[in-house]
C-alpha cells in the first residue's frame, strides 16, 4: 500500500464520519430525551436520498438551487418525523421498553413501502452537484471535491448544536429532559412540545445526512436498514445521548473502516482474509469491546439502571385437562393431514413452513418470555443452524440426517459466543447488541463467497431418499417441533426454568437466594440458540437451500412479530402467533407488494392496542367473563 | 381572613395498588406558612406530589386559585403558578447555575414576587459566588439552595416546599429558616413538609399532621404545641 493510498483512504474516511454523525447525532439526540432508541431513523435517512432526489432533479441545476433543495428535503423530513411523533410515538412513550422498539420498527416496514410506492424498487442516479464536479489533486491522486465539502459539514453541524444546545433556552431545556424529564414539567415546561421538537430536529438531521448523500450513492430500499445498524454502533460507541461522542465514534468507526479498506486483503495462516470486506464486522467488533469494558460508551454517562418492567408478569401455570386433550387431537389431526393430500394438495407444504417458524418462535420465546432477554437478532441462529447444515452436506458431503444434528450446533457456538457478551446488558442495549450481532452473523454470510456462496447462498441441499417424499419431511418436521416445545416447556418447568424466571424478575433477589444469574440467562440464550439453529438446519432441507436474506433483519423481527402476535405471557401465545403469521404471511403476500407495510400495521395494533397478543387477549376475556357472570346472576336475582 | 389559595378535598393517592393517601383534607390560605407534619412515610411528599400532578393514580379534589387541578398535568399547574420542590433536591447535575435557573423561569405573574437571578442571589449570596459552576459540584446546601432558586424563578404564588432541612448542615438549616421568613415577608405562600417541630413552630402559622396517609391533626402552632398526645403519637420519634 503506498502512502498517497493511504492518505486518500484516510480522507475517504472523514467523509464517512460526517454522514455517519449526521444521522447517529440525530439518533442519539432523541434517545437522550425521549429514551425511545428509534429503529426507524434509518428510515429518515434513506428517505432523505430520495426526497433530495426528486428535489435536486427539478431544482438543482444552479449551485444556489442544489443547496435550496438539500435543505428544503431535509425539512421534510423533519416535518414527517413530527408528524410520526405527534401521532404515534406520543402514544408509546409510557409503553414498555420492548413495545416502543417495536413501534419503531413497524415504521421502518412502513416507511420502507412508502419509498417503493412513490420512487418504485430501481436504484436512482441523481444529478450531481453543480459547481463542485471536479476533483483536486493529493499527492497525485483524485479526491472530488464535493467531498471535501463533506469533511468541512461534519464540524460544522457539531458545532452548530452545539451552540444550540447550550445558547438557547431550548437547548439548556433539552439538556435538563435529557437527565430528568419529570422534574422539568414540574417547573411549566411542556414535555410533549419538548419531545416533538426534539425528533423533529433529530430528523433533520437524518434526512440532510441522507440528502448530501444524494450526489454520491444512488436512492434505494436497503439505505435504511444498512445505515441503521451502523447508528446504533456509533451512538452506542460515543455513550448514548452525548452529541460530542457521537462525533468522535463516528471519527473512529469510518477510519477503522478505511483502514480494513486500505489494507485490502491480508494473510493469515495461509487463510485470505478479505479485509476491505470485514468493514460491517469490524464496527460491530468496536461496539461489541466497547458494550463490555464501557457499558455507556466513550463519552456518555453511567446510567441508572432500569426497573423492570415486567414485574406484573403472571406465574406460569400446568395446563388443565381439557386444554391437554385439545392439544392430543390437534396432534393427532395434524398426524391424519398427510391421508387428505388430495383434496388440500398445498396443506402439507404450508404446514411444514408453520412447523418451522413455530419452533422457531418457540425458541425466541424462551429467551424473551420467560428469559426476560428481549433478542433482536435471533436470525443469527438460525442462519448458523441453516448454513452449518448446508456447508456439512454441500461442501463436506455429509449425510443429511448427520448435518440436521451438527448444523445447529454451529447455532450453539454462536450463541455460547454471543450470549456471553448479551447477557451483561439489559433493555435497548442488549436489543442493539442482539443486533449487531445478527448483522454480523449476516455480513459475513454474504460477503464470504468461498464458504458460503456469498449472495447468492448455498442450493442443491436437498434431504436423504427416504425423506426426500413431501410426506416424510412432513412427518420429520412435524415431530421435530413437536419434540423441541416439549422439550422447552419441561425445561420451564423444572428448577432450571424456574431459575430463569426468578433472574428475570429480580436479579438481585435471585442472586441472594444462590441463582448465579449471567449463568442461568447464559444457558437460556444458548438453549435458545441451539432450537432456533434447529428450525434453521430443518429449514433448509425443506427448501433445498438457504440465501442471506433468509436469515436477515427480516427473520429476526417476524420472529418477534409471532411471539407477540399470540402473546408473551404464554406459552401456547407463540405457537398460535407463528401458525397464524405464517398463514396470513403466506395469504397476503402473494396478494399485495406492500406486505412490509401490512406487517407493520399488525405491529402497530399489537403495541398500540393489543399489547397482550392473541391469546393473551382471549386469557382475559375469558378471565372477565368468569368473573363477571355471577354478578349478572346476582342483579338478575335482586330485580326479581 | 385572607382568601383560600389551595384546598384539598378527599384526596386519595396510590402507587400502582398500594393505596397511600386516605381522603387528606387541607386549606392554605394566601400568605400563610403551613406545615405539613408526619414520621418518615407518612405521606408527605406523597401529598405533594398528588397536589403537583405528578402522580398518575389519585381520587378527589385540589383546587388552586379557584381552578381545579386534579386531573392536570405538572407543567400546566406550574404555568397557573404553583412551584414545587422536591425532597431529594434534583438539580440538574450537567447544567450551571444559572442554566438551572433558566430551567425554571417563567413570565412576570401579577400579585406574586417577581424573581430574577440576581435577586436570589441577594437571597442566596452563595449561589452568587458560583453562577457557571455545574449543578453536580456544589455541596448539599448549595443544590438545596439551587432547587428553591429554580422553583421561584417560575414566580409561583404558592411553593410545596418538601422538606428543606432534611440532611443539611445545621447552618443551612438555620438560612433555610431565615429565607422562609423572608419568603413569607415578600407575600408567598407555602406549604412546607417537615419533620422537625421546632423548625416548624419557627417558620409556620398552622400545621397538618399525617399518619399513615390520615390527617390526624389540624390547627395552630401553638395548638400543636400544647397537644401532648399528637405530638407523642405522630411526631416524636
Ligand atoms: N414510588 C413509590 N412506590 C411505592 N411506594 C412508595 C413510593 N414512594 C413512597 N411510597 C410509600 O408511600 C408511603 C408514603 O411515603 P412518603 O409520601 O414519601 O412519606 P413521607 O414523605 O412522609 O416520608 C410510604 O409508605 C412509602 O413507602
Ligand atoms: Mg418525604
Amino acid at each position: 500500500m503506498t502512502l498517497s493510498g493511504l492518505l486518500v483512504q484516510l480522507l475517504n474516511g472523514l467523509v464517512d464520519a460526517s454522514s455517519l454523525f449526521l444521522v447517529a447525532s440525530g439518533l442519539s439526540l432523541i434517545f437522550g430525551v425521549t429514551r425511545i432508541m428509534n429503529f426507524a431513523h434509518g428510515s429518515f435517512y434513506m428517505l432523505g436520498v430520495y426526497v433530495a432526489y426528486t428535489f435536486v432533479s427539478h431544482m438543482g441545476e444552479s449551485v444556489g438551487g442544489f443547496w435550496v433543495a438539500i435543505i428544503l428535503s431535509s425539512l421534510m423530513v423533519a416535518l414527517l418525523g413530527a408528524l410520526i411523533e405527534i401521532v404515534i410515538l406520543r402514544r408509546v412513550y409510557r409503553a414498555p421498553e420492548l413495545f416502543q422498539l417495536l413501534a419503531t420498527f413497524s415504521l421502518v416496514l412502513i416507511l420502507q413501502d412508502l419509498a417503493l410506492f412513490i420512487w418504485g424498487p430501481e436504484d436512482l442516479f441523481g444529478p450531481r452537484a453543480p459547481g463542485l464536479t471536479g476533483s483536486i489533486e493529493i499527492l497525485g491522486r483524485n479526491f472530488p471535491q464535493y467531498n471535501l465539502v463533506m469533511i468541512v459539514i461534519g464540524p460544522a453541524v457539531l458545532g452548530i448544536l452545539w451552540l444550540l444546545l447550550n445558547k438557547t433556552r431550548w437547548g439548556v431545556l433539552i439538556r435538563a429532559a435529557t437527565q430528568d424529564r419529570e422534574m422539568v414539567s414540574t417547573l411549566g415546561v411542556n414535555q410533549a412540545w419538548l419531545f416533538t421538537s426534539v425528533f423533529a430536529l433529530g430528523c433533520f438531521l437524518a434526512g440532510l445526512g441522507g440528502a448530501l448523500q444524494e450526489p454520491r450513492i444512488p436512492a434505494n430500499l436497503a439505505l435504511d436498514l444498512e445505515s441503521i445498524g451502523t447508528a446504533f454502533v456509533v451512538v452506542v460507541v460515543g455513550g448514548m445521548g452525548s452529541i460530542p461522542g457521537a462525533f468522535l465514534a463516528a471519527l473512529l468507526i469510518a477510519e477503522v473502516k478505511a483502514l480494513c479498506i486500505a489494507l485490502g486483503t491480508i494473510h493469515i495462516f495461509g487463510i485470505d482474509f478479505p479485509m476491505s470486506k470485514m468493514t460491517l464486522v469490524a464496527e460491530f467488533l468496536i461496539m461489541a469491546i466497547i458494550l463490555v469494558i464501557r457499558p455507556w460508551g466513550l463519552l456518555g454517562k453511567p446510567q441508572a439502571t432500569a426497573r423492570n418492567d415486567h414485574s406484573a408478569e403472571p406465574p406460569l401455570r400446568p395446563s388443565l385437562p381439557i386444554f391437554k386433550w385439545c392439544t392430543a387431537a390437534l396432534v393427532l389431526a395434524l398426524v391424519l393431514v398427510p391421508v387428505f393430500e388430495e383434496t388440500f394438495p398445498y396443506a402439507q407444504i404450508i404446514l411444514v413452513e408453520i412447523f418451522i417458524a413455530v419452533l422457531f418462535a418457540a425458541s425466541l420465546h424462551f429467551v424473551m418470555g420467560p428469559g426476560g432477554m428481549h433478542s433482536f437478532g435471533h436470525a443469527a441462529y438460525f442462519g448458523l443452524g441453516a448454513y452449518g447444515a448446508a456447508i456439512l452436506v454441500v461442501t463436506w458431503k455429509l449425510p443429511m440426517e448427520l448435518a440436521l444434528i451438527a448444523g445447529p450446533l454451529l447455532a450453539v457456538l454462536g450463541a455460547l459466543v454471543f450470549g456471553w457478551f448479551s447477557v451483561r446488558l439489559s433493555g435497548v442495549y442488549l436489543a442493539m447488541l442482539t443486533f449487531a450481532f445478527a448483522q454480523i452473523v449476516w455480513s459475513i454470510v454474504y460477503q464470504w463467497d468461498d464458504v458460503t456462496g456469498g449472495s447468492n447462498g448455498i442450493f442443491g441441499v436437498w434431504p436423504s431418499d427416504w425423506l426426500s417424499s413431501t410426506t416424510a419431511l412432513y412427518y420429520l418436521t412435524l415431530s421435530i417441533m413437536l419434540a423441541g416445545i416439549l422439550i422447552l416447556r419441561r425445561i420451564l418447568f423444572a428448577p432450571f426454568g424456574l431459575a430463569i424466571r426468578a433472574a428475570r424478575d429480580s436479579s438481585l433477589r435471585a442472586d441472594a437466594i444462590g441463582v448465579d444469574v449471567k449463568r442461568v440467562q447464559w444457558v437460556a440464550f444458548v438453549v435458545a440458540g441451539l432450537f432456533g439453529g434447529i428450525a434453521g438446519a430443518v429449514y433448509v432441507f425443506s427448501k433445498g437451500g438457504i440465501s442471506p436474506e433468509a436469515i436477515g433483519v427480516g427473520r429476526s423481527i417476524d420472529g418477534l412479530v409471532m411471539v407477540l402476535l399470540g402473546g408473551v405471557q404464554t406459552l401456547f401465545g407463540p405457537i398460535v402467533g407463528a401458525s397464524i403469521f405464517t398463514w396470513l404471511h403466506d395469504s397476503v403476500a402473494r396478494e399485495t407488494d406492500y406486505w412490509k407495510a401490512v406487517l407493520g400495521m399488525i405491529i402497530l395494533l399489537i403495541v398500540l392496542i393489543f399489547p397482550a397478543g392473541i391469546v393473551g387477549t382471549l386469557s382475559h376475556l375469558w378471565q372477565w367473563i368468569k368473573h363477571h357472570r355471577p354478578l349478572q346472576t346476582k342483579k338478575v336475582e335482586a330485580s326479581k | 381572613m385572607q382568601e383560600t389559595i389551595l384546598e384539598v378535598n378527599g384526596l386519595n393517592a396510590f402507587y400502582g395498588r398500594a393505596h397511600i393517601l386516605f381522603d387528606v383534607d387541607l386549606k392554605v390560605r394566601k400568605g400563610e406558612v403551613v406545615a405539613l407534619m408526619g414520621r418518615n412515610g407518612a405521606g408527605k411528599s406523597t401529598t405533594m406530589k398528588a397536589i403537583m400532578g405528578m402522580l398518575s393514580r389519585t381520587q378527589g379534589e385540589v383546587s388552586f386559585m379557584g381552578n381545579a387541578i386534579a386531573k392536570s398535568p405538572p407543567h400546566v399547574i406550574s404555568k397557573m403558578g404553583m412551584g414545587f420542590v422536591p425532597e431529594d433536591r434534583r438539580v440538574f447535575t450537567d447544567l450551571t447555575v444559572l442554566e438551572n435557573l433558566e430551567v425554571g423561569s417563567q413570565a412576570e405573574r401579577e400579585g406574586a414576587p417577581y424573581w430574577t437571578a440576581e435577586k436570589l442571589f441577594e437571597l442566596f449570596p452563595n449561589l452568587g459566588e458560583m453562577p457557571h459552576r455545574p449543578g453536580g459540584n456544589m455541596s448539599g446546601g448549595e443544590q438545596q439552595m439551587l432547587t428553591v432558586s429554580r422553583t421561584l424563578m417560575g414566580n409561583p404564588y404558592l411553593v410545596l416546599l418538601d422538606e428543606p432541612s432534611e440532611g443539611v448542615a445545621p447552618v443551612i438549616v438555620e438560612q433555610m429558616a431565615n429565607m422562609i421568613m423572608a419568603l413569607k415577608k415578600q407575600g408567598l405562600t407555602i406549604l412546607l413538609s417537615e419533620q422537625n417541630l421546632q423548625f416548624a413552630d419557627l417558620v409556620c402559622d398552622r400545621a397538618y399532621v399525617l399518619e399513615n396517609g390520615h390527617v390526624r391533626f389540624e390547627g395552630t402552632m401553638e395548638e400543636l404545641d400544647a397537644n401532648e398526645d399528637v405530638r407523642r403519637n405522630y411526631l416524636s420519634v
